[in-house]
């Protein structure tokens, strides 16, 4: 199947948004073909092409009209379905990390801060990320400067990832200025968030 | 059908002219001669500066740009704070401030009246005075300042006169051009907002109040070129940097509207200028956008030695809005822009 997007004289983000909704319709083997205006546009239709694994290709039909066609791959309808079929809504899938120590499990405390580092690394590189991570009581020690964690969890925010730390902790411990990463909350929000989640992870 | 009048149609520093067009223009006007000018436009800075006695010089700029808020008010103080910026970015002092208006003669002048009373305030906030103005009737709003500051002669801030081993400290949040442009399209968070808008309208005096206790090697205030932009024109043709995308600041949902395809033309403009000089390791898509969108009312991007920037950044801390060290100076020769 075919599609037809006439994006002229509309201003970026405009022709890549109408796209992008317009692709979710769609099944392997179809494709849009878009109208633009300009060479920009074809080019931030092209970023998005490469982020969702989509073919793309363009050519240009005279001045100020540029024809950029999209063809959805195997690859990239098979993220959408992986999608639609295990997480309906990203949304509903609320993966909540709570790390209320800044030790893993019990005994050696030296060995448990070594796991607790090496579990927050591992977080990292996981393919399916939280949605969530929630750091109270000695958790908090992990998010302020100097803390061993603290870049890797400034990756985690940088994908997306929203990484709370107790308040009241912060303040027990005397680190409220030294909070490296992320935002400070309360009890309502780690409660709230808990209840919420589909899944929490708490080492 | 009457087109109804709309205030925002996304503005602010996405609405510049791109660094490439410019610059071909520029290359053709014949460079000015005149021993007391000690800064023009041919050295890609932010203000003119030009010298009266030994020991003053006046600094002058002009920014103005169509709305990037939907509330009048609002976008008055933008519109000044990213106009009074500039002299701040050369560690002048302002002085005094002309409005630039174009307005549409069928829109509610209490609108321009807001406009002018945000500008106004920011005006005073830093000290200046408002002596006037010129208004034209337009299709579209659009404010701005013409601003005059003083500075000694000697006390000129570069922006292209970093050194190898100082380190590069960033005092406001990138992503205020995406957060913007989601705004526009209806899918901004309030509070994404709201961090935006206190960064736009947070005057660059108090951080160049704070650098200028320091040794500052030289700075720039960034705004429509983008972090790496603004960094290109810093390193000139010797310098190199190393970025580390950890430790910039920027508010945290433009990665999602990113990851939603909110891109504008101006951030890919700037991506194309800077082109390969640039070399992304292993940085998220977001991260790479984030250093390229156009910034309305940036803040100062600062290269002074380590040590000195540490202890600025601890007081810049204080003033709370997010801000960093985001990198380092290299070596001559190699030119590129490293971020990891």
């Amino acid at each position: 199947m075919k599609q037809t997007l006439d994006a002229r004289g509309k201003v970026c983000p405009i022709p890549v948004i109408e796209t992008k909704k317009l692709l979710a319709t769609l099944q392997e083997g179809d494709t849009v073909e878009v109208a633009v205006d300009n060479f920009i546009a074809i080019q931030n239709l092209s970023k998005m092409a490469v982020q969702k694994h989509i073919e793309v290709s363009s050519e240009k039909q005279d001045e100020n009209h540029y024809l950029v066609t999209l063809t959805v791959t195997k690859a990239s309808s098979n993220e959408k379905t992986e999608k639609t079929v295990c997480i309906p809504d990203s949304r509903i899938d609320k993966t909540v990390v709570v790390l209320s120590s800044d030790k893993m499990g019990e005994g050696d405390e030296k060995l448990g801060r070594t796991l607790m580092k090496g579990f927050i690394y591992a977080l990292t590189e996981q393919d399916h990320l939280p949605e969530t991570i929630l750091l109270y009581n000695n958790g908090a020690k992990l998010s302020v400067e100097g803390a061993d964690s603290l870049a890797d969890f400034k990756l985690l925010e940088s994908q997306g990832v929203e990484i709370l730390t107790c308040g009241t902790c912060l303040n027990h411990y005397g680190l409220t200025e030294k909070l490296g990463v992320g935002s400070v909350t309360n009890m309502y929000v780690i409660v709230e968030k808990q209840i919420q989640a589909t899944k929490i992870v708490k080492p | 059908m009457h087109e109804e009048i709309v205030f925002c149609k996304g503005g602010g520093c996405t609405a510049k002219l791109g660094p490439g067009m410019l610059s071909s223009v520029l290359q053709k006007l014949p460079k000015g001669v005149d021993p007391q000018l000690l800064v023009g436009f041919d050295s890609s800075d932010d203000a003119a500066v030009y010298q009266l006695t030994d020991d003053l010089a006046v600094v002058q700029t002009l920014d103005f740009f169509p709305p990037m808020v939907d509330d009048p008010y609002t976008f008055g103080q933008i519109a000044a704070a990213n106009a009074l910026s500039d002299i701040y970015a050369m560690g002048g002092q302002v002085k005094t401030a002309l409005n630039i208006v174009c307005f549409p003669e069928k829109m509610d002048l209490n609108i321009l009246g807001e406009i002018m009373r945000g500008g106004n305030e920011k005006v005073q906030e830093a000290g200046g005075v408002l002596v006037g103005g010129h208004s034209i009737a337009d299709s579209d709003v659009k404010y701005g300042l013409s601003v005059m500051g003083t500075i000694h002669p000697d006390k000129i801030y570069k922006n292209n006169a970093c050194q190898e081993g100082d380190q590069l400290l960033l005092t406001k949040p990138l992503g205020v051009g995406i957060v913007c442009t989601a705004q526009r399209v209806g899918e901004s968070s309030t509070k994404a907002m709201e961090l935006a808008i206190r960064s736009m309208t947070t005057l660059n005096k108090y951080a160049a109040e704070i650098i200028g206790r320091y040794q500052v090697h030289a700075c720039t205030d960034v705004t429509g070129f983008g972090f790496l932009g603004h960094l290109q024109e810093m390193l000139g043709d010797d310098l190199g940097a190393e970025i580390d995308s950890l430790q910039v600041p920027y508010i945290p949902e433009a990665v999602h509207y990113v990851n939603e395809f909110f891109l504008t033309a101006a951030a890919q403009r700037n991506r194309n200028h800077v082109g390969d000089r640039v070399d992304f390791q292993k940085v998220p898509f977001a991260m790479e956008e984030i250093l390229f969108d156009p910034q309305t009312s940036g803040g100062l991007l600062v290269s002074l030695p380590p040590k000195d920037a540490e202890l600025a950044l601890h007081e810049i801390k204080a003033l709370g809005i997010p801000c960093g060290i985001v990198g380092t100076v290299t070596q001559k020769d190699d030119k590129r822009m490293i971020v990891r």
